[in-house]
């Protein structure tokens, strides 16, 4: 019989180890899929981990697509690791990175068509904006009026797509077009371009923040007394009200930061690989991003790896589309199930497995 | 006693690294109260789960009546005539007494019929207690009743009571031992565990002591005194606390009108709460669980904040400011709970030093953690206050109740505070480490300090405070000086019965 014994101290082991097994897991599950549906399972595992980096036909394209995807699910990721791990839940990163990229290019644009140095940086102050007042929403009426952080700030992201597809169709409309929705074409004009900063490796702007990001979530968290308090909030609320955490203060902390930085994904996406504000120019980063923080660990140095891997598996499912004719929902269902596992495997840390008799209590109390 | 009713052969029972029991024997009688006696951790729960079938002991046996005794599980001890009262209830405050009864009884009758069952029994034992009542709305004595005459409904044979008094004022208390004598009387066996020997010296007719794990005396009590009896418990010749001349100083805390709302649904408001502590000098503030001890803690840490003039340490008021500005300020607290608010479980002790230290050990500059001097706090409180652990790396929660509590007074007696709030200073403490804890709360009341105990614990409380006041449904009695208190009047103080009577108890 199986059985689950309390651990007296969370295992260091486990905590490291678990993404890896959650990934061999997700690898054999996904193989069963793709052999029911009739692919070779190691073809297909082959083709998602393996040729975008290593296929000397793909490389070339895939590897620096590799950090055009990562980027941004870096960047999401660490914003909201920090509210995750305060026990704060912002599941509309989706949201905020629309908002971020429509205040972003909206301030770029207003500035058409001339030719500062100064237009990318306030598109990238006004994304980070966009973002953060997005965030502000689910923040405030969580503090003022005890609203549910998840259910708002998820359904606003309904309300940003709305706002992208009525921009997309009017205000940010490029008059140029021909009529057609999109904005703009920001990555064409010099002036708001967020352009490939290495040529070969998909290094842009958003990149660099994304590993910013990633170091200074790394202090803040290690070092600094706000990333202590966000810590202590989500292992032990009650002790960090006795520590003198304002509990409010830190929701709008949360939340902000990881606003803002959807917000910055959002803008530099925009101005770069997306290029212009479109109907659906957003591709989900923004919900991916919530699996790329918990296979992460919600760690900077896990979700930096995390963000390479299921940027990996983005670029991998493309091509295993492509070449194999996987169909994309199987993919999407291959993602998903990375995040499952690694949320069941994720239980022995606290826990040891054991065999044998079955329990018969827990230690004296 | 002639007949035996339950029969304990050689019990053991292991757990990882710790030996629970070991070789375990003794006898209850037929209507005997049988205390069993020992420090936290000396086996007293073990055993008592292997009796109700909570746990299945490694080795011996036990008899019932003489025939063979093995419940795999508290629903067959039930059925053989064992019930249990547990130290923590396990009521529904959002449900009447009658709903609570019916929900732990395997085929509850009809509520009708129910609720006259629970009159007439509460009637017979003298727990005058309305099924109708909401469960939110009783005292803790009150709540009691309702788990007593639960197990009643059952007619047990043997009856065992884990810590019952601990949430009782005196009065209640002798409330509660009428009936245990008058169901003793008509043959009812009564296994009454408790640390408190006082009451074990009035109530009961044989003890068995246990420490660490095993049998190291049975003995009659009223023919032991108290002090005798604590010794065989602890297996060592206690120390009590020193207190050497007492020097008061100015004022340091003083408390004007606090009233303050709780913010749990079913906890108690403070009301109109107005008392002064000088240096040097220790306040015991007593109180049935409850009455607002939480709440007071909380109000006066700045976790609850309200009017500015209504807390004010050395004159100035900080009743509007948090925690920490109060930290600086000179007043520190320790919370009840040690898991979960006076530490983090899964934080280090180097991270639960950081928790409440850092404003007043200057651990934290300019924003950033100075994790070289936090260690070295954390090291000092570990040494300074012998917590038995093997580093400051460990989790706060895997440290013993007694080493974890050490853990968070040093904390706060380290910080050299000059106001020091602290609750429940040694709830579910080893003898040792409770006295090490008192003695560290009179000294440093004698580096000139004033410290505030809130106890349940009376003897606790008469032994190192110099005043002692009550809390009584958010209300604070006048303080008035320790010396010279009977317990009846402390009694009166905490609220003497409740508003419970005595019943008529026939016996």
């Amino acid at each position: 019989m199986l059985r689950l014994e309390k651990r007296a101290t969370p295992s260091r082991a486990w905590q490291v180890a678990t993404p890896f097994v959650a990934v061999i897991l997700t690898m054999i599950a996904g193989g069963i899929l793709f052999a029911v549906l009739g692919k070779n399972p190691f073809e297909a595992i082959r083709t998602i981990f393996w040729d975008p980096l290593f296929n000397a036909q793909f490389a070339s394209y895939s590897r620096p697509q590799l950090l055009v995807k990562a980027g941004p699910l870096i960047l999401i990721a660490i914003g909201l690791s920090l509210g995750f791990r305060a026990g704060i839940w912002n599941i509309g990163a989706e949201g905020q990175y629309i908002m971020g990229a429509i205040a972003g290019a909206a301030a770029g644009l207003a500035f058409y068509p001339g030719d500062h140095w100064w237009i990318f940086p306030i598109m990238v102050l006004a994304g980070a904006l966009g973002g953060w007042a997005w965030a502000m929403i689910p923040a405030i009426l969580k503090t003022r009026f005890n609203t549910n952080e998840i259910l708002v700030s998820l359904l606003l992201v309904y309300v940003a797509e709305q706002l992208l597809a009525s921009v997309a169709l009017g205000a940010l409309r490029d008059p140029e077009g021909g009529g057609f929705p999109g904005s703009r074409n920001l990555s064409q004009w010099p002036a708001s371009a967020n352009l490939e900063l290495l040529a070969g490796t998909g290094m842009h702007w958003g990149v660099v923040a994304a590993f910013i990001a990633v170091i200074f979530a790394y202090i803040l968290l290690q070092r600094h007394i706000l990333g202590f308090q966000i810590r202590l909030t989500g292992q032990s609320p009650r002790a960090a009200r006795f520590a003198g955490v304002n509990p409010n203060r830190l929701v709008l902390v949360c939340m902000g930061l990881s606003g803002a930085l959807a917000g910055l994904a959002g803008l530099f996406e925009v101005a770069g690989p997306a290029g212009k504000l479109s109907i659906d120019f957003n591709t989900g980063y923004g919900f991916t991003a919530i699996i790329v923080a918990f296979l992460g660990r919600l760690h900077p140095v896990g979700i930096l790896l995390a963000g390479l891997l299921m940027a990996l598996t983005y670029i991998g499912g493309e091509l295993a589309q492509f070449m194999l004719g996987l169909p994309s929902a199987a993919i999407q269902a291959f993602q998903g199930m990375l995040l499952f596992f690694l949320l069941a495997v994720d239980i022995l840390t606290n826990f040891r497995l054991r065999f044998g008799r079955p329990a018969l209590a827990t230690k004296e109390t | 006693m002639c007949e035996a009713l339950l029969t304990i052969e050689g019990l053991t029972k292991a757990y990882p690294g710790v030996v629970a029991n070991a070789d375990v024997s003794f006898q209850i009688g037929v209507g005997e109260i049988h205390a069993l006696l020992g420090e936290n951790g000396a086996g007293k729960s073990t055993l008592v789960k292997m009796i109700y079938g909570l746990v299945r002991p490694d080795q011996g046996r036990m008899l019932l009546h003489g025939s063979a005794y093995a419940p795999h599980e508290p629903r067959a001890a039930r059925a053989a005539g064992v019930a249990m009262v547990f130290q923590h209830f396990s009521l529904f405050e959002a449900l009447n007494v009658a709903e609570n009864v019916a929900l732990g009884m395997e085929n509850p009758p009809r509520q009708r019929e129910l609720a006259a069952r629970i009159r007439q029994v509460s009637q017979a034992y003298g727990l005058p207690l309305d099924p109708e009542r909401l469960v939110g709305d009783l005292s803790a004595g009150e709540r009691q009743r309702v788990e007593i005459i639960r197990c009643l409904l059952q007619e047990p044979k043997l009856l065992i009571m884990d810590e019952p008094t601990s949430v009782l004022t005196p009065q209640e208390v002798a409330i509660l031992f009428q009936t245990l004598r008058k169901l003793a009387a008509e043959g009812t066996a009564i296994l009454y565990i408790s640390h408190k020997l006082e009451e074990i010296r009035v109530l009961c007719d044989a003890a068995t002591i246990l420490r660490r794990g095993r049998v190291v005396a049975t003995c009659t009590p009223r023919e032991k005194s108290a002090r005798e009896l604590a010794e065989l418990m602890v297996g060592a010749v206690l120390m009590a606390p020193e207190r050497s001349g007492l020097r008061l100083g100015a004022v340091a805390l003083e408390v004007v009108g606090l009233s303050a709302r709780s913010p749990n649904p079913f906890g108690t408001a403070l009301k109109d709460i107005s008392f002064s502590v000088r240096r040097g000098e220790i306040l015991g503030i007593a109180g049935v669980a409850g009455n607002g001890q939480d709440e007071l803690l909380l109000a006066l840490s700045g976790e609850i904040c309200g009017a500015k003039e209504a807390v004010k340490i050395d004159g100035v008021g900080f009743g509007d400011l948090g925690p920490n500005h109060r930290r600086r300020a000179g007043l520190v607290t320790a919370p009840e709970e040690r898991l979960g608010h006076a530490a983090a479980p899964d934080m280090s002790l180097t991270e639960n030093a950081l928790l409440s230290g850092a404003v007043r050990q200057g651990l934290v500059r300019r924003g950033f953690i100075d994790w070289v001097a936090t260690r070295a706090f954390a090291e000092r409180i570990v040494e300074a206050f012998d917590v038995r652990t093997p580093g400051i790396g460990v989790a706060a929660r895997a440290l013993s109740g007694g080493n974890l509590q050490k853990f968070v007074i040093g904390r706060e007696v380290l910080q050299a505070p000059s106001v020091l709030v602290v609750n429940q200073p040694t709830w579910g403490v080893d003898a040792a480490a409770a006295a090490a804890i008192r003695q560290a709360l009179i000294d440093r009341a004698a580096t000139g300090a004033a410290i505030v105990v809130i106890s349940q614990d009376l003897d606790e409380l008469l032994e190192i405070t110099d005043r002692f006041a009550a809390l009584n449904g958010g209300r604070l009695s006048p303080p008035r000086p320790t010396e010279g208190l009977s317990v009846e009047e402390i009694g009166l103080l905490m609220g003497g019965a409740h508003g419970m009577e005595a019943g008529h108890v026939a016996a």
